[in-house]
Formats: structure tokens, C-alpha cells, sequence
């Protein structure tokens, strides 16, 4: 059984690939559609003419651009902040004994699982009060909070694996603490803050309701919620290729991240767990 | 869930002074600092979901339209009986349900087998991690589009290829009856998340014992069987925490619903329901009613699946 693969594994294996990637590739070759050709009706998979045009116009449309600079901003420093806070809250409970370390750990399960348009409501009235609606730290706030979650258990779990008597080690041999610190535990702690950081990233950058809902303008909403006004007139008869574009090009940053780091990522999702 | 692992600790913390009546300086020092560690993340936590979640519990009190701000008046829990009353309502809370459990049952059997695939593969495995990993990552609205567009009228493969199939014809309108906008919203929902259900079951499959499926094996257990008695009871725990998490997952579910439909053709969601009564009706009071239900559902649904598959997060998450 093991070492060798039946013809079911490998027309599983064809099954899995065309299972994930046939709407991937179906919106690439929609992205190269001439406009006329969507809008007269095309339903065959590829292009008759693939061009280019419609990304030539897409980054000409400046209210995309903006939408793309604020999603990159917004993701990249709510998962900055949310990283070092799970950081510190990880390596407490990781490493220290106090009183409440479950209550945290249930806490933020308990918000993990939280019904995010409960809060438009209230942020929504909340923001207008302190001038937080439409910007950016209106948008990072509720991303930092609804990320740390899966940051502090992904980074528990990471921290727990790792061998800390080996600072000691290191100091007995003649190592200061900080070198000790910098020289052991970073590169031993660093895949796991990378695995968190990448996770954080993924949900900041799909995140939707509260975009849509905490933004009025260019000045903060991110491209998902940008994309969703797009639509047009007639929602049953959107800009298909424009559409398909900007989803590829929105798309680009997600195969990236997957290509490089897919090893990392399947340990964050998995990390701890499924035990027992 | 919470307030389960929440009565264990209080249990544990209200023993253990009794145990250790005398702490050393070092143990209150460390209990300091952990508390002092945890602290910025708990504050933030409760600041965004605990602090609005009383703001509605209060504002769902009053009748309150944005526009009219002037107009608040206290009404009592007469938001609460008239969202209750209303067969909208019922009607949204029975599409969410169905939602979740069609889309989790379809994606436990497809991902169960991605992830029997994935356990035995031995060629490729980057290759395969990669392409599960790509919608996994994929951004929700693109998925909606995807798949909105590839079941439309003119400009959809979908009709098309699957014309040979006899209740699918080049003209069928995916988008103009409830049924068939549904599905097409379940399909979105089910290729997005199917990903990260495989994913956990693998994690689970990696710890049923190679030898004990041999031992069965030897003892001229079926395939079947061997699945059944062997591979699936093993993995029971991985298996709660992939429903617990999609399900919870998919009774939110919004962004597809709002994509695709609008909620067109009776295919309004729970959250799709508050949402519009907040954002574009500016029912601010009768919105927050919602939001309180919703919220109380989903508490309810946790802890009835934790209740009724008994699963033991912490221990299931290593903490035991």
C-alpha cells in the first residue's frame, strides 16, 4: 500500500487539480476577453481574441488603484500589529503560569466564531462618533481583533514545540541573554510568527463585510468590497471581463503567498489541531 | 464552549490557592507578566466584539433610524416580537440552515476523499498542496464571481458543458429561480472552504495508526469496514473540529449570497438579513435586535455541537 500509487490515486490526484483550479483558470481566460466579446455573449471557456486591454484599462481606473493601495496597507499593518500582540499573549501561555490562561484561550475562540455583521451596527454607529469611519485604522482596528485568534492559538501551539532549555543551554556555554535570545529562540520561534503572519494576512485581505460596511469612499475601501460596487446597473449583467480582471489581479498576491510558503501554511491551519 | 472551558477554569482557579497557599515571589512575578502579556490582545478583543455587542443589546431597545436620529424611541422588546413575528425572518433562517447543512455534509464527503488522495500520494505532493491551498486563499468575492459568471446565461460555460445532463439545457437561468440560485451559491461556498475541511482531515488521517489498519486488514477487514471501524472512529476528534469550525463558518455566510444574488430570488442569509436592515435601511434599532439574535444563535449552535458530538476543543487542541 505504501510507496506505490493505484490508478485511483492518481485520477484522484487529476480530480483534486481540476476540482481547485478549473475556476482559477476560468477567470484568467475570461480576464482576456475583449469587452465586446462578453458583452454580445460568450459562453465557450477561452477567449476568441485573448487581449490584454482589459488590464491596460483596469490600472488606468483610479479608483481600483486606490482600492488595491488600501487593501495592501490596511492587510499588511493590521497583520503587523496583530503578529506582535499574539506574540506576547502566545508566549505567555505558552510559557508562564497565571491565573486566566484558559479564560484567554476561550475568549478567543469564543471571537473566532463570532457572527461579524452582529457588529456592523454598532461600529458602524460607534465609528461615526470618534471619526474612525472610513479610514484605515477604522478597518484595522476590527481586523486586528477578529485576526488574533488564530494568531495567539497558531502561535501557542508553535511555541509549545519549542525546546526553551536550550537558552539556558546556550547561556551556561557563555552566551549574554540577548544573544542567547537572538541567536536560539528567534530562529527556532520565527517560522511560526511567519505562519501567523501569513494566515492573518489571508483573512485582513478577504475580509468583506466590514468593508463594505465601515467605508464610503476611496479614501479606505479595500478591493473586495471596491469590486462588489462595480457591478453596474444591471446586477444580472456585470462587466464580466473588468470584473475577472481586477479578481485576477487581487488574486495574484494569494498564489504568491501559496507558492512560496504552502508548507508553512498547512502547518498553521493544522497546527495542534487535531490531536488524540 | 467557552463558558464550559470558562466554568473549568474557575473551577481550577478557585482550587488552586487552596493547593498553594504560599506563593513564591517568583509565581506572583510570572503571574504578572503573563497577565501583563495578555492583556493588549484580551483589551483589543473585548473593545471590538464584547463593547458593540452591548451597544446593540441596548440599542435594540429603542426605535431608531439613522436618518432620524431625533425620532429614538424606548419600545421595549417590541423589536424583538416584530422581527419574530415577521415570515421574512423564518424564511432567511431557514435558508442559512440549509445552507450549512448541505454545505457541510457535501464538503465532509468530498473532503474526506481529498484527503484519503493526499495521505497515499506520493509523487507531487507540492504540486497538490499548492492547488488546495489556491482556494483556500482566494479571496470570497473573487469565488462568487467565478462561479456567478460561470453559470450565467451568456457569457457561462456551465450550460454548455453540462447540457447532456437532462434538467440543464443552454438556456437554463441559474440566476431566475430559488432553487437554482441556491446552488449555485452552495457551489461558491462548497469550492472555497472544501480546501481547509481536507485540510484538518488530513492533519486527522496522519494520526490513525498505518499498523492498526494493517492489523485489520490482516484480519480480513473489508475496505469498507476497515473505513468504518478503523479509520473513522480514530479520527473522530479531527472530524468535530472541521464540522464545528465550517459550520459556525457557513451560518455566517454572507459574501457569497451578497455577490451572487443580492439576495434575490428568497436567497437572503441571517447575516444578509441584519446587514441590509442596518446598512441600507438605517434600522438602526430593529438591526440590532437582529444582531442579537444572530449572535445568540450562534452561541446556541456551538454549544450544541460541542454538546451533542462532545468535543473537547481544549483537548482536541492539545491544551488537555
Amino acid at each position: 500500500m505504501k510507496g506505490k500509487m493505484g490508478i485511483q490515486h492518481w485520477l484522484g490526484f487529476a480530480v483534486i487539480l481540476v476540482w481547485c483550479l478549473l475556476p482559477v483558470v476560468w477567470i484568467i481566460s475570461l480576464s482576456f476577453k475583449s469587452e465586446a466579446e462578453t458583452t454580445s455573449g460568450s459562453p465557450q471557456f477561452l477567449p476568441k481574441e485573448p487581449t490584454l486591454d482589459n488590464y491596460r484599462e483596469i490600472l488606468k481606473d483610479s479608483d481600483f488603484t486606490h482600492a488595491l493601495i488600501n487593501s495592501f496597507g490596511i492587510s499588511l499593518i493590521a497583520t503587523f500589529l496583530s503578529v506582535v500582540l499574539a506574540t506576547l499573549a502566545a508566549y505567555a501561555i505558552a510559557r508562564l503560569d497565571f491565573r486566566g490562561k484558559k479564560l484567554v484561550l476561550s475568549l478567543a475562540l469564543a471571537i473566532a466564531m463570532f457572527p461579524v455583521v452582529s457588529l456592523v451596527g454598532p461600529l458602524f454607529d460607534m465609528w461615526r462618533t470618534v471619526h474612525l469611519f472610513n479610514t484605515w485604522p477604522g478597518l484595522i482596528i476590527p481586523y486586528m481583533s477578529f485576526t488574533l485568534p488564530l494568531a495567539i492559538w497558531t502561535l501557542a501551539a508553535f511555541f509549545r514545540e519549542i525546546p526553551w532549555e536550550m537558552e539556558q543551554a546556550a547561556q551556561v556555554d557563555g552566551a549574554t541573554s540577548w544573544q542567547a535570545f537572538r541567536k536560539v529562540i528567534v530562529p527556532l520561534a520565527a517560522p511560526g510568527v511567519f505562519t501567523a503572519a501569513i494566515l492573518t494576512f489571508f483573512f485582513a485581505w478577504n475580509e468583506f463585510v466590514l468593508a463594505i460596511s465601515l467605508t464610503s469612499t476611496t479614501d479606505a475601501r479595500t478591493v473586495p468590497a471596491q469590486m462588489s460596487f462595480f457591478v453596474g446597473p444591471d446586477p444580472f449583467n456585470p462587466p464580466y471581463s473588468q470584473l475577472a480582471t481586477a479578481s485576477v489581479i487581487v488574486t495574484i498576491p494569494v498564489i504568491v503567498i501559496v507558492l512560496l510558503f504552502q508548507r508553512r501554511i498547512v502547518a498553521g491551519l493544522t497546527s495542534g489541531a487535531v490531536k488524540g | 464552549m467557552s463558558t464550559d472551558a470558562a466554568a473549568a477554569d474557575a473551577v481550577r482557579t478557585a482550587d488552586s490557592p487552596a493547593k498553594r497557599p504560599h506563593k513564591s515571589d517568583r509565581a506572583v512575578a510570572e503571574n504578572r507578566l503573563g497577565m501583563k502579556l495578555v492583556a493588549p490582545a484580551v483589551i483589543l478583543m473585548l473593545l471590538v466584539t464584547a463593547w458593540p455587542m452591548l451597544q446593540a443589546l441596548y440599542l435594540s431597545l429603542f426605535r431608531y433610524r439613522l436618518t432620524q436620529p431625533d425620532d429614538r424611541e424606548a419600545v421595549g422588546l417590541q423589536n424583538y416580537l416584530t422581527v419574530l413575528g415577521d415570515s421574512l425572518f423564518w424564511k432567511d433562517l431557514w435558508n442559512t440552515v440549509l445552507i450549512m447543512i448541505v454545505t457541510v455534509a457535501v464538503e465532509l464527503v468530498i473532503g474526506f476523499a481529498f484527503a484519503m488522495v493526499m495521505h497515499r500520494i506520493v509523487f507531487g505532493r507540492g504540486v497538490m498542496r499548492t492547488s488546495i491551498l489556491i482556494p483556500y486563499g482566494i479571496i470570497t468575492v473573487v469565488s462568487a464571481f467565478a462561479w456567478q459568471f460561470a453559470f450565467s446565461l451568456n457569457n457561462g460555460f456551465v450550460n454548455a458543458w453540462f447540457s447532456w445532463l437532462p434538467w440543464i439545457d443552454s438556456d437554463t437561468n441559474w440566476f431566475g429561480d430559488h432553487w437554482h440560485s441556491m446552488f449555485a451559491i452552495m457551489a461558491s461556498e462548497i469550492w472555497k472552504t472544501t480546501p481547509f475541511m481536507s485540510l484538518l482531515l488530513l492533519a486527522g488521517l496522519a494520526q490513525v495508526s498505518e499498523d492498526m489498519i494493517e492489523a485489520a486488514k490482516v484480519d480480513g477487514a473489508t475496505w469498507w469496514q476497515r473505513l468504518w471501524k478503523v479509520i473513522l472512529p480514530n479520527m473522530r476528534s479531527a472530524i468535530m473540529v472541521a464540522v464545528l469550525f465550517r459550520a459556525l463558518d457557513a451560518f455566517r455566510i454572507f459574501d457569497n449570497i451578497y455577490v451572487m444574488t443580492r439576495g434575490a430570488q428568497d436567497t437572503e442569509s441571517m447575516s444578509f438579513l441584519t446587514y441590509r436592515q442596518v446598512i441600507e435601511q438605517f434600522q438602526l434599532g430593529m438591526g440590532s435586535a437582529l444582531s442579537v439574535l444572530l449572535f445568540l444563535m450562534v452561541l446556541i449552535l456551538a454549544t450544541l455541537i460541542v454538546k451533542l458530538f462532545r468535543v473537547n476543543l481544549a483537548q482536541a487542541r492539545g491544551e488537555g
